[in-house]
């Protein structure tokens, strides 16, 4: 039986948000499936809410569907009700788009955007029907195919997985289609065999063709098995965001998602270099959209979906050359009925932001938000993230003087070198914000949102020993304390949480063991703090003779393996060390779009460069200090005394003469 | 707010199939959609955040389909209405099709509190056709139909008689596509409404309502039931304005 919905559909009557499981968006495909195609299902391990607007999985959806050789439809982690009916009445996973048995698939391919949905990943699996670990899987099983930030450390899920893509997937899966392709037509016998012609497509990296050897608790080597298997897997990156026009048909869901909007990618990759940034670090380098095409998605795009919103995607938004006269275009020429609705996530902290979004929100001005990341200037130029006091208080000032009540705050604590000057920094940061807002409306309120630090691979603080769970949840204390009464609201993110992603986040092969564990215990969806357990996580290590402490809260050596060695994203290790060591020094680095190249390796060893709509830097320059970056920027960072000095945001006009040199806070 | 210089009209669609999952505001967003993806002149609120004059009768419960859902627009320019339901359904989810549009007539009252009655086609299980039958009868000649409701974390007893305006078990022939007993029912929506599922419960508490088909809404005026398209339609369509 191809199709399941006469078997899923009696099970909706029971459950919560039935149309979770249904399909039929604006968009969706319906593929004939024939035994000459190759079939992808891409499966996002969250609920669908949270999966559906991922760009990444609806990007692939549309590149496999319009190959000749390949189909491709969805699905997403059933829901714990959900799930219960599907065993009970012995129903699989199945495709929202034709309700296709998940089992039946070539390869089920799973996008990692977090830690925590591990667990997920494999209970989908096994809903499938499909062994759970890889080494038992047959021949007529789907490949398991797993991408996204989360693959740069394949290792915690080396044992499930059966081939990880490493970097951007729009080109790797039509290369992997072929070899899966070849493999069906040749009777699809040796699983072993298809793996490891897999193994030799650039990008893939399949854990089964390398041997891990271990040196006490350290690994000593991670070694390809085979001498026609790389040793090192590089990332894929494409050289062109213009050459990659998607998603052409962005799914419009009939619920309500998360990100429910028209969302056109503008720009991939970041350069400013933040040292907590997992994504910044690993994406890069920065590939901007033409302006152009972006102006053509955008109209299209909202032409096609009906929708009233639309969000330009980045890691900065507001970097993006010529950000102004773009903004500007679309919120004032904007055809057909209705008003359209612009926004620009992830918005740096200065003034010429607040301008831009005041362009934008011309009539709704209810909450912005800013991630100044740190307390003090000194913890800021540790991570490299160079806002001052000044540009924060310009920009809330900005905000509220212009009509904002809300003020949002994101900060991290646990960073490497923080003292608790830093961490009481956030709250003095918090209160300051209410005084400004408080000149303005006797409403402004202001939201501080705590997130432990979770040191992530591929970062300068890949060596760093993230804070335990008692250190973060007397960091949390001590802003909670010193934010009493005083206007501010504190929000922050279980500190137990934050130890169990820290476990997986620089976790090894033997950590897969732990992953199974908990997931044995039903511990699924741990995202979800009504279902997550720190307890789960820490007896999970505990039966696999594991120590968590030294995973999670050790400082690693320079002359330590780490278990994402055999992996590349492009960044030197030795760039990355040194990076460290000058964050210990709280030594900034300016962002390379517009300085001279500090040789990360991404650009000169992938034979990559900078693409930039426009060769002018934005308005505002680094991050809000002032420098004048067309010109190149100096070690240290500088910065201005006053808001009132600053240069006309809007011009970009350098005023060096009125710098004064950094200090350290 | 209605007529005063825009031209309201009001639909009539179907919700059936896999769609019948998604909820009554889930539909509204779905109209809001498709009236952008077609262009059409809708006239809006005027204020912080300027919304589309629509308007939706009675909400249909999730899990439930229906031929006789309605909603009042309100448009800036006359369009042709002829066009209308083919358009509409084209950018709509499938399964939500657009069965026909009028013009109002002026100062229509709201969906919301015109209609009075609605009529529904459902499915029962957890009995046969004999007992069904029974059970039914006995139902109608009792006074009083107490049903449980949980009202605010409380479960409380209900009276659905007044509710219940008429209940027929339908031929043998006349069966659902899994083969279950169909019971026509027919409640009113005043003061508040009642659902089938409800009814069901309190006509016998092994019955259960597995699939439920709304098959019409009335509007009940100086002694007629009207349908809610003919009820308020202007009398011609609307001309365009001169300007």
């Amino acid at each position: 039986m191809s199709n399941l919905w006469p078997a899923v559909e009696p099970l909706l009557a029971r459950v919560q948000k039935p149309a979770r499981y249904i399909g039929m968006e604006r968009g969706a495909q319906a593929p004939e499936h024939s035994s000459a195609l190759v079939s992808w299902l891409l499966v996002y391990p969250d609920t669908y809410e949270i999966g559906l607007p991922n760009q990444g999985l609806q990007i692939l959806y549309e590149i496999l569907n319009e190959r000749g050789d390949a189909v491709a439809e969805r699905s997403y982690a059933p829901w714990v009700d959900m799930e219960g009916e599907l065993r009970g009445a012995g129903v699989p996973l199945f495709s929202v788009d034709t309700h296709r048995h998940a089992g039946r698939f070539d390869v089920l391919a799973f996008n990692l955007s977090a830690e925590l949905v591990y667990t997920n990943v494999l209970n989908c699996i096994d809903l499938a029907g499909v062994p759970v670990r890889a080494e038992h899987r047959r021949p007529e099983d789907p490949i398991v195919v797993a991408g996204g930030h989360c693959a740069f450390n394949p290792e915690p899920m080396a044992d499930f997985v059966d081939a990880f893509v490493i970097g951007e997937g729009e080109e790797v899966v039509g290369e992997m289609t072929e070899v899966i392709s070849a493999w069906k037509r040749s009777g699809r016998t040796s699983r072993e065999g298809v793996l490891r012609e897999l193994a030799g497509v650039p990008g893939v990296y399949v854990p089964a063709m390398y041997e891990v050897e271990y040196d006490g608790p350290f690994v000593r080597e991670v070694r390809p098995r085979f001498a026609d298997v790389p040793a090192r897997v590089d990332k894929r990156t494409v050289a062109d965001l213009a050459d990659w026009p998607y998603p052409k048909n962005q799914l419009v869901p009939l619920v309500e998602v998360v990100h429910d909007r028209l969302n056109v990618e503008i720009f991939r990759g970041c350069t400013r270099g933040c040292r907590f940034c997992q994504a910044g670090m690993i994406t890069r380098p920065v590939r901007e959209r033409p302006d152009e095409q972006v102006r053509t998605m955008v109209r299209e795009g909202l032409r096609r979906t009906g929708y009233d919103e639309v969000a330009l995607t980045s890691l900065s938004s507001a970097d993006f050359s010529g950000v102004d006269g773009l903004v500007a275009d679309l919120v004032n020429k904007q055809e057909g009925t209705g008003c359209v609705g612009l926004s620009l996530p992830s918005l740096r902290v200065d003034a010429f932001t607040v301008g831009i979004a005041s362009e934008i929100q011309k009539v709704r001005r209810t909450g912005l938000t800013f991630a100044p990341e740190g307390g003090t200037w000194r913890i800021r130029q540790v991570i490299n993230k160079l806002i001052t006091e000044e540009d924060l208080y310009a920009a809330v000032d900005g905000a509220y003087s212009q009509g904002w009540r809300r003020v949002k705050l994101y900060f991290l604590t646990g960073l490497p070198t923080e003292m608790d000057e830093d961490t009481l920094g956030i709250a003095e940061l918090a209160r300051n914000v209410v005084k400004v807002g408080r000149q303005y409306t006797k409403h402004a309120s202001c939201t501080v949102s705590l997130g432990g630090f979770v040191p992530k691979p591929h970062t300068p603080f890949q060596w760093f020993g993230q804070n335990g769970i008692a250190e973060l949840h007397r960091k949390v204390g001590l802003v909670r304390t010193a934010l009493r009464k005083s206007g501010a609201q504190l929000r922050w993110h279980d500190p137990e949480a934050t130890f169990a992603e820290g476990i997986a986040s620089r976790g090894d092969r033997r950590i897969g063991r732990v992953i199974e564990h908990v997931w044995r215990e039903g511990g699924t969806f741990q995202e979800w703090s009504e279902r997550f357990s720190v307890d789960r996580w820490q007896d999970a290590m505990a039966a696999c003779g594991l120590d968590a402490e030294w995973y999670v809260t050790r400082h690693r050596t320079a002359d330590e393996v780490l278990p994402w060695d055999h992996i590349a994203a492009g960044l030197h290790r030795d760039f990355l060390w040194q990076d460290w060591q000058a964050s210990l020094q709280a030594h900034g680095l300016p962002d390379c779009r517009w300085t001279p190249c500090y040789d990360c390796g991404v650009c000169t060893d992938y034979a990559l460069e900078h693409v930039v709509a426009s060769p002018v830097a934005p308005a505002g320059g680094s991050q809000g200090t002032g420098q004048d970056l067309s010109q190149g920027g100096d070690m240290p960072v500088e910065f201005l005394t006053h808001p009132s000095t600053r240069p006309d945001a809007a011009t970009g006009a350098s005023e060096r003469d009125k710098q004064v040199g950094a200090h350290a806070g | 707010m209605r007529g005063d210089q825009g031209f309201p009209v009001r639909l009539r669609f179907a919700k059936r199939g896999k769609v019948r999952f998604i909820s009554h505001r889930d539909v509204a967003r779905a109209f809001e959609r498709a009236f952008r993806i077609e262009r059409l002149p809708l006239a809006f609120t005027v204020g912080f955040v300027p919304r589309p004059k629509v308007s939706f009768g009675l909400a249909l419960s999730v899990g439930h389909e229906s031929d006789a859902e309605y909603l009042d627009v309100e448009l800036e320019d006359a369009v042709d209405l002829d066009r209308w339901p083919d358009t509409l359904s084209a950018a709509l989810p499938e399964g939500i099709t657009v069965t026909g549009a009028v013009g109002l007539a002026d100062r229509a009252p709201a969906l919301q509190e015109a209609v009075t009655a609605v009529q529904y086609r459902v499915g029962v299980a957890g009995a046969d056709r004999g007992e069904v039958a029974v059970a039914v009868e006995q139902a109608l000649s009792r006074p009083t139909l107490g049903t449980t409701r949980t009202r605010k974390g409380r479960e409380v007893v209900e009276d659905v008689r007044p509710a219940l305006l008429g209940m027929e078990v339908r031929p043998v022939h006349d069966r659902d596509d899994d083969g279950r007993v169909v019971v026509d029912l027919e409640v009113s929506t005043q003061p508040k409404g009642t659902r089938p599922t409800e009814i069901l419960a309190a006509v016998g508490e092994h019955l259960t309502a597995e699939r439920v088909l709304r098959t019409h809404q009335w509007i009940e005026r100086a002694g007629a039931r009207l349908e809610p398209l003919e009820a308020d339609a202007r009398l011609r369509v609307p001309e365009a304005r001169a300007s």
